[in-house]
């Protein structure tokens, strides 16, 4: 028996209502994802991708068709997704360790286990003598990486990275791109990153994910193998093959400003 | 990637641009007094070369010896102390109950959209038109005046808190909602913490409101405070009474919002 993927998204298809009509989301929408990888999605603006994640983290119910986690249906937000918003959302009134704790708050799992591996993961990523800062004291390559570390203190086993570097300006998303990979690599996470930008979606990721025009359904999966030293992201975009990608996904993505 | 830090050794320009600065400062401060002290030494010459007619205007040095007056017959801690307790009670429940009802309307969408017209009138009505019915349901008592005080910040704390519920960043909710947070958990968690300069800001407004309601309060009903006092002094023409009320007024409402500002330095240190 083959062992089952991880993530098993089956005939999504999502419609939604306002007073001016009904839009098609996404439409007929299948993927498989294994344990370890890391899934970059791209597609034009209002293809469904942030809908598609919505679905996955439990947030949105699908019209039609089902997402499995380890075999689950998933109907309701699951311990298994952790999610990494647009911009860190770190709460303000809130201290960098407070903030990296709220998740276990919220699911009342605070116990001197989890704190434990919660300082483990601080002290792990460099931001230890930051535990009792507030964020407005931390730069915006620190504040991503608590946010980061937020996120997995809950352990889940998929996270969900939506945008989660678009707020940040472009030195500095290069970087904490690198460090957020290298993260989520040697805690053998699984990965699935919704961005706009090409070249951050090939440098990250082991396959790339290109969506049609709405309604959104797969348009193709590139799978990104680079002869380059190093895995990280900044090497791999030294690859020869980058450009190649590069160019393939920009046709599919066939933008017309 | 740690923040820049600010370097401690300045040139010499800085020293100077520091120094104007200060300079600035200082002016402005010496100004202020400047005029204060001329606006009470005009008013006392005035006064007695009989520019001014004291009867009407009153004095400094009469307020100051009213002011003795009622310190020694031991009145004056009564009427003070009926006022500003007034007040803090109208305010302190004005804030409660609209935070109270913002909450409700926050957690039931039907519930703001029935609500949302009556709410309009209730913010446009003078709240000071009310004051008869209050009166006649409330009794003429400090019930009536709390009451008072109560009606004219209420409805300003309920929607100045709203639109600050409604203003908390969607996605931080949605942060909380992928933890798997319940309604309850996402009010205490992000709505009500975030909310917390918002709820300052009603506080600031409500001091102002209060003190408003109070005195018309104490205008219509009372029988002590402040409010009392100034109409009393009206009605017997004397001025010195009714002056001091309102200097005694002026700076009890100063130092409650000097307390609200401190309160907001401790709720806010994460700013």
């Amino acid at each position: 028996m083959l062992p089952s993927s991880l993530v098993k998204i089956q005939n999504i298809a999502m419609i939604f209502h306002s007073a001016e009509g009904e839009t098609v989301a996404l439409k007929d929408f299948s993927l498989e994802i294994q344990h370890g990888e890391f899934i970059s999605m791209v597609g034009p603006s209002g293809c469904g991708k942030s809908t598609l994640l919505n679905i996955l983290a439990g947030l949105l119910k699908p019209t039609s068709g089902s997402v499995f986690i380890k075999n689950q249906k998933v109907n309701a937000p699951t311990f298994q997704v952790g999610y990494m918003p647009q911009s860190d959302q770190l709460f303000e009134w809130r201290t960098i360790w407070q903030n990296v704790l709220l998740g276990l708050e919220v699911q009342k799992k605070v116990n001197a286990k989890t704190e434990e591996a919660a300082a483990r993961l601080l002290k792990r990523y460099g931001l230890v003598d930051f535990k009792n800062a507030y964020p407005s004291q931390l730069s915006g390559g620190m504040r991503q990486r608590a946010a980061l570390i937020r996120t997995l203190a809950i352990s889940p086993e998929i996270l969900l990275l939506d945008e989660a570097f678009s707020a940040l300006d472009y030195q500095t998303r290069l970087v904490v791109a690198d460090e957020v990979k290298q993260i989520i690599v040697s805690e053998n996470k699984t990965a699935i990153l919704v961005t706009h930008d090409i070249s951050e979606a090939i440098s990250m990721a082991d396959r790339v994910v290109v969506f049609s025009r709405r309604p959104g359904s797969v348009k193709n999966i590139h799978t990104i193998t680079l002869s380059c030293q190093g895995n990280t992201p900044l090497k791999r975009r030294e690859a020869v093959e980058f450009k190649d990608y590069f160019q393939k996904i920009w046709k599919e993505l066939d933008i017309h400003v | 990637m740690s923040k820049q830090t600010v370097s401690t050794i300045f040139s010499p320009d800085h020293y100077a641009y520091l120094k104007r600065q200060k300079n600035h400062r200082q002016k402005v401060f010496l100004m202020q007094i400047f005029l204060l002290i001329g606006l009470v030494a005009f008013w006392e010459i005035g006064a007695n070369q009989r520019w001014l007619d004291p009867f009407i205007t009153s004095q400094p040095s009469r307020i100051v010896r009213t002011l003795i007056n009622l310190h020694n017959e031991g009145s004056l801690y009564k009427h003070v102390g009926v006022t500003v307790f007034t007040t803090v009670a109208g305010f302190t429940l004005g804030t409660i109950c609209g935070t109270a009802v913002a909450v409700v309307l926050w957690w039931s969408k039907f519930i703001s959209a029935v609500l949302d017209p009556f709410l309009v009138v209730l913010n446009s009505l003078p709240k000071i038109a009310l004051g008869p019915i209050i009166i006649v349901w409330a009794g003429s008592g400090v019930t009536a005046i709390l009451v008072m005080a109560l009606l004219i910040s209420v409805v300003v704390t309920i929607l100045g808190v709203y639109a600050g519920f409604s203003q908390v960043d969607a996605d931080k909710i949605k942060l909380l909602k992928t933890f798997g947070a319940s309604k309850w958990q996402i009010l205490g968690k992000v709505i009500l913490p975030a909310s917390v300069p918002t709820i300052i800001a009603a506080l600031k407004i409500n001091v102002g409101l209060s003190w408003v309601g109070v005195i018309v309060g104490e205008f219509l009903v009372s029988r002590a405070g402040l409010g009392y006092l100034i109409v009393y002094g009206g009605q017997v023409f004397r001025l010195d009474l009714v002056m001091t009320s309102v200097i005694i007024l002026a700076v009890a409402a100063a130092l409650m919002y000097q307390a609200i500002v401190v309160l907001e330095k401790i709720a806010l240190k994460w700013r």
